[in-house]
């Protein structure tokens, strides 16, 4: 189920892209379309940061990962780059884990 | 400055590109694993559907302990704007014959960025293939590398590596909270999404919050340009 789901999606991103180079450039050229697109990855990637870190199956909770966020936030407002921002997010987890069992 | 010196230096800042976000290929391995994806399911993700915020957004709904079908559903509506970025590409780089199949898999978020800035077409296509592939050779070797590891320092939590994957989407979504409206659209998804968390099932609240960006879209007014390249 997981190899259908993963290689289902896979070809569907690849097919998503050669559309793109494929159609003539006038195809989506409709305001509501862009606009639509222009958001749908703000959306999605935000939902994405709140379900990650504050939903534990059904429940929602604030444990570690909170902090792992906390710490993200100010690794971005720093500027650094990607690869720091998600190591500073793991780190202060669980360091937070290993003063706070079970945070 | 000569011709050539103008691509050395595309080529250049392209390998800079490639370099920085194949090395991020590490922590979608580890993130993946770390999910419960095997190394080869978490090598084909990197490999089939190359595009890193989707395939990170698979692995979350999955570690989530979502159906693998959701993850693949917001995996899908994340991989929509590699259309767009083709669309605005097509014109600029001319592609014909198998080039256009080839290179319709290297559209992505930081090859689009190195080659539509470009003045001529040569350089853009220099921009876009040379980007394209430094990050498809590097994020590959990255991701096995990162699932290899990530499978060897056993129960992930203990290293924060739940957290990773929030701190990873928000650094995936930072450069667009620079417009205002976007960071309205941001606060609205992710509180719609946890409040539904409750109620439905894993990898559902996701695609509940895609349905405000499709709401919000259709209702709002303002005209933006939606190819626009986020800066990173």
């Amino acid at each position: 189920m997981t190899w259908l789901a993963l290689l289902g999606a896979g070809v569907g991103c690849y097919l998503l892209k050669l559309a793109g180079v494929s159609l003539p450039a006038r195809a989506l050229d409709h305001p509501v379309v862009e606009r639509v697109a222009d958001l749908i990855p703000v959306a999605l990637l935000a939902a994405l940061v709140a379900v990650q870190v504050f939903a534990d199956g059904t429940r929602l909770t604030v444990d570690a990962r909170a902090a792992g966020l906390g710490a993200a936030v100010v690794a971005l407002l720093l500027r650094a780059p990607f690869l720091v921002v998600v190591f500073v997010a793991a780190a202060t987890a669980g360091l937070l884990r290993l003063v706070l069992p079970g945070s | 400055m000569t011709d050539l010196d103008a691509r050395r230096a595309v080529v250049r800042d392209s390998l800079g590109v490639g370099i920085a976000t194949g090395l991020y290929g590490v922590s979608f391995g580890a993130v993946s694993v770390a999910a419960g994806l095997s190394v080869p399911q978490t090598c084909a993700l990197s490999l089939v559907m190359f595009t890193g915020a989707s395939q990170f957004a698979f692995v979350g709904v999955v570690a989530a302990g979502g159906a693998p079908l959701n993850g693949a559903l917001t995996a899908l509506m994340l991989g929509t704007r590699n259309t767009l970025y083709g669309l605005k590409l097509a014109p600029l780089l001319q592609l014909t014959g198998w080039r256009r199949p080839a290179a319709a898999h290297l559209v992505i978020d930081e090859s689009t960025a190195m080659s539509v800035t470009r003045e001529t077409r040569e350089l853009a296509r220099t921009g876009f293939a040379a980007t394209g592939v430094a990050v498809f050779a590097l994020w590959n070797l990255f991701t096995l590398i990162g699932a290899v590891a990530g499978n060897l320092i056993g129960d992930p939590r203990t290293y924060g590596l739940d957290a990773a994957v929030g701190g990873a989407f928000l650094a995936l979504l930072w450069p667009r909270l620079a417009d205002s409206r976007n960071r309205l659209i941001a606060v609205c998804a992710a509180a719609v999404a946890l409040g539904v968390v409750p109620i439905t099932a894993a990898g559902v609240p996701v695609l509940v919050a895609g349905g405000v960006a499709l709401l919000a879209g259709v209702l709002t007014r303002s005209a933006n340009d939606a190819t626009e390249v986020p800066s990173r």
